[in-house]
C-alpha cells in the first residue's frame, strides 16, 4: 500500500530538529533509515502527519574511538559495521553481530540510533547495548541527558526517549584484549527476525573463566544482561559442560510468550541452545 | 497536506527535475513520473528486494526510501546497466545461464549484484550466497542466479584486470 500524506521536513542540526519537534508535537515522527518505520507507514499502521528526516544531520553520524569506548553517532548504518570499526575485541564483535540483522540492502540505509529508536524486542543493536551497559545521550528541550541501557528499554517498542527528544549518541565500553566474545540467533530464514539470540563475552586465562559477560535477546519484551549468569561462569572451566548447565539455568529464568513462529516452552529450549553456543563461540574467540 | 515539493533526482547520469507529493516513494517516482519501469515493485514493505536500485552506489529498497530523500543522490537503475546494445555482463550470464523465468525479480537482483560487487568484486560463492539471500524470487529456485553472478564476478574481475 501507499502511506498517508505528510509533510516533510529536513532539518541540519539537532538543534533544528528539536524545534521542529517541538513545533510539531504529536503530529511529528523522526525518520533515520525508514527500514521499521516506511513499511509501517506503507501498511498505514502508522500515519504521521510530518516526517522530520535526521538523515542530514552531520554531527550525529559515524562511530568515534573515545579510548575507552565507542561513541556511534545515531544516524550511523549498519553497514558501517560491516568492518571493524575499532581493532579490539568490541569492534570485532559488533561486525559478528551485523551480519545478522536484516539483509545487505536494508543494512546500507538502517541506522544503529534507529535501531534502538524502535526497540524491537528481537533487534541485535538492542540486545549489544543491553550486554555490553551503553549508555545513550538524548536531547530534548530541556538539554541533553544520559540514561544507561539497563533504564533505556521500557518494553516492546518503548524506550525512554519522549516524543520531543531525539536519541543523538549512543556509548558502547569496550572490552580489554585478551576477551573473546561470540553471538548466537536462530531465526527460520536468514535475514528474518530472531526467534532467540545471544550474546557472550568471556575472558578465558588457563581454560578458566575469569569473567563474563551475557544477554539474552528475542525471548521477552526486550534484551535482558543476565548478570546472575555471569556470576555463576565465573571460576569454571570453559567448557560444553558448563555452557549446557549455564543454558539449562537460562531457560528457568526466562518466560516467553508463545505465539505462531513457536510455542512458550519451544522458545525456552532456543534460549539455552542460544546461550550455550554464543558462549562456546566467545570461548574459542578468547583462546 | 499534498503540497508538491519540486526536486532534482539523478538517475543513470541524467537529472530529471519532477514535482513529487513527499509520501511518493523513490520506486513509483520512477516508474510513473520517469517511465523507468525496470524497476518492479512487489511487497512495499522491505522484503522483497524487486524494488532495488542503487543510491550513491549502495543497493537500497526504493519502496523504503522516499522520492524526496534521494535528492542530491546519484541513482542507478537496471535501464542503465547495459552499454549501448552491449549488455552488462551480470545482463549476458542471468540470459546465458537461464538466471531468470517470468523475469520479475531479475532488476532487483541485477542491481543487488551490480552494487555488492561494487563494494566487493572478489565474493567468494558463500559471499554471494548470502547477499543474493536479501531478494526474493519464485520462479528460479535461485541456483541459476548464483551461478550467473558468479560468472558474470569473473567476467568483470577479468575485463578489469585487462582494462
Ligand atoms: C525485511 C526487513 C528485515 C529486517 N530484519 C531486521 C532484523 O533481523 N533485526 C533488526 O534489528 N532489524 C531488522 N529490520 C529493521 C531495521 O534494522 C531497521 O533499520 C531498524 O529497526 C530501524 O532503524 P531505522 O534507522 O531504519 O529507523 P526508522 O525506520 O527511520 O525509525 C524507526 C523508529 O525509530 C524512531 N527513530 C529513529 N531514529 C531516531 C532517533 N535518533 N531518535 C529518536 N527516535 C528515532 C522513528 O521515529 C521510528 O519510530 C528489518 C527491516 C526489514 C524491512
Ligand atoms: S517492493 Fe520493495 S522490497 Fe518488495
Ligand atoms: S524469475 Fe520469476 S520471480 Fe524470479
Amino acid at each position: 500500500m501507499k502511506p498517508a500524506s505528510f509533510s516533510y521536513h529536513k532539518p541540519g542540526s539537532v538543534s533544528a530538529a528539536l524545534a521542529l519537534l517541538a513545533q510539531f508535537g504529536e503530529e511529528g515522527k523522526i525518520i533515520a533509515g525508514g527500514q521499521s518505520l516506511v513499511p509501517s507507514m506503507n501498511f498505514r499502521l502508522a500515519r504521521p502527519e510530518t516526517l522530520i528526516d535526521i538523515n542530514h544531520i552531520a554531527e550525529i553520524q559515524g562511530v568515534s574511538d573515545q579510548g575507552d569506548h565507542l561513541e556511534i553517532g545515531a544516524v550511523t548504518r549498519h553497514a558501517t559495521f560491516h568492518h571493524p570499526v575499532s581493532p579490539c575485541p568490541l569492534g570485532r564483535m559488533l561486525t559478528k553481530v551485523v551480519a545478522n540483522i536484516a539483509h545487505y540492502p536494508i543494512r546500507q540505509r538502517g541506522t544503529f540510533g534507529g535501531s534502538l529508536s524502535h526497540a524491537d524486542p528481537a533487534s541485535e543493536w538492542c540486545l549489544v547495548a543491553v550486554t555490553m551497559g551503553a549508555e545513550m545521550e538524548i536531547h530534548g528541550p530541556a538539554g541533553a541527558r544520559r540514561v544507561p541501557a539497563a533504564q533505556f528499554f521500557r518494553g516492546t517498542f518503548t524506550t525512554a526517549v519522549g516524543r520531543d527528544e531525539l536519541l543523538a549518541r549512543i556509548r558502547l565500553p569496550k572490552l580489554p584484549e585478551g576477551w573473546g566474545t561470540g553471538f548466537y540467533e536462530f531465526s527460520r530464514r536468514k535475514g528474518d527476525f530472531a526467534l532467540a539470540m545471544a550474546l557472550a563475552a568471556l575472558k578465558v586465562e588457563g581454560g578458566t573463566i575469569r569473567a563474563a559477560r551475557l544477554g539474552l535477546g528475542a525471548v521477552g519484551a526486550h534484551p535482558q544482561r543476565l548478570e546472575a549468569l555471569e556470576a555463576e561462569l565465573t571460576g569454571q572451566p570453559a567448557t560444553p559442560q558448563t555452557f549446557a548447565a549455564i543454558g539449562a539455568r537460562a531457560q528457568t529464568m526466562v518466560t516467553p510468550s508463545g505465539d505462531i513462529h513457536g510455542s512458550a516452552e519451544y522458545r525456552r529450549e532456543l534460549a539455552a541452545t542460544v546461550i550455550a553456543r554464543a558462549l562456546t563461540r566467545a570461548a574459542e574467540d578468547a583462546a | 497536506m499534498n503540497e508538491k515539493l519540486d526536486i532534482t533526482l539523478t538517475v543513470n547520469g541524467r537529472s530529471h527535475a519532477l514535482g513529487v507529493e513527499p509520501r511518493r516513494n523513490l520506486a513509483d517516482a520512477l516508474r510513473d513520473d520517469l517511465g523507468l519501469t525496470g524497476t518492479h515493485v512487489g511487497c512495499e514493505h522491505g522484503v522483497c528486494g524487486a524494488c532495488t536500485v542503487l543510491m550513491d552506489g549502495r543497493p537500497v529498497r526504493s519502496c523504503l526510501t522516499f522520492a524526496c530523500q534521494a535528492e542530491g543522490a546519484a541513482i542507478e537503475t537496471v535501464e542503465g546497466l547495459a552499454d549501448g546494445d552491449r549488455l552488462h555482463p551480470l545482463q549476458q550470464k542471468f540470459w546465458e545461464l537461464h538466471g531468470l523465468q517470468c523475469g520479475f525479480c531479475t532488476p532487483g537482483m541485477l542491481m543487488l549484484a551490480a552494487g555488492a560487487l561494487r563494494e566487493n568484486p572478489d565474493m567468494d560463492d558463500e559471499e554471494i550466497r548470502e547477499v543474493m539471500s536479501s531478494n526474493l524470487c519464485r520462479c528460479t529456485g535461485y541456483q541459476n542466479i548464483l551461478r550467473a553472478v558468479r560468472a558474470a564476478a569473473d567476467v568483470m574481475r577479468a575485463e578489469g584486470a585487462q582494462g
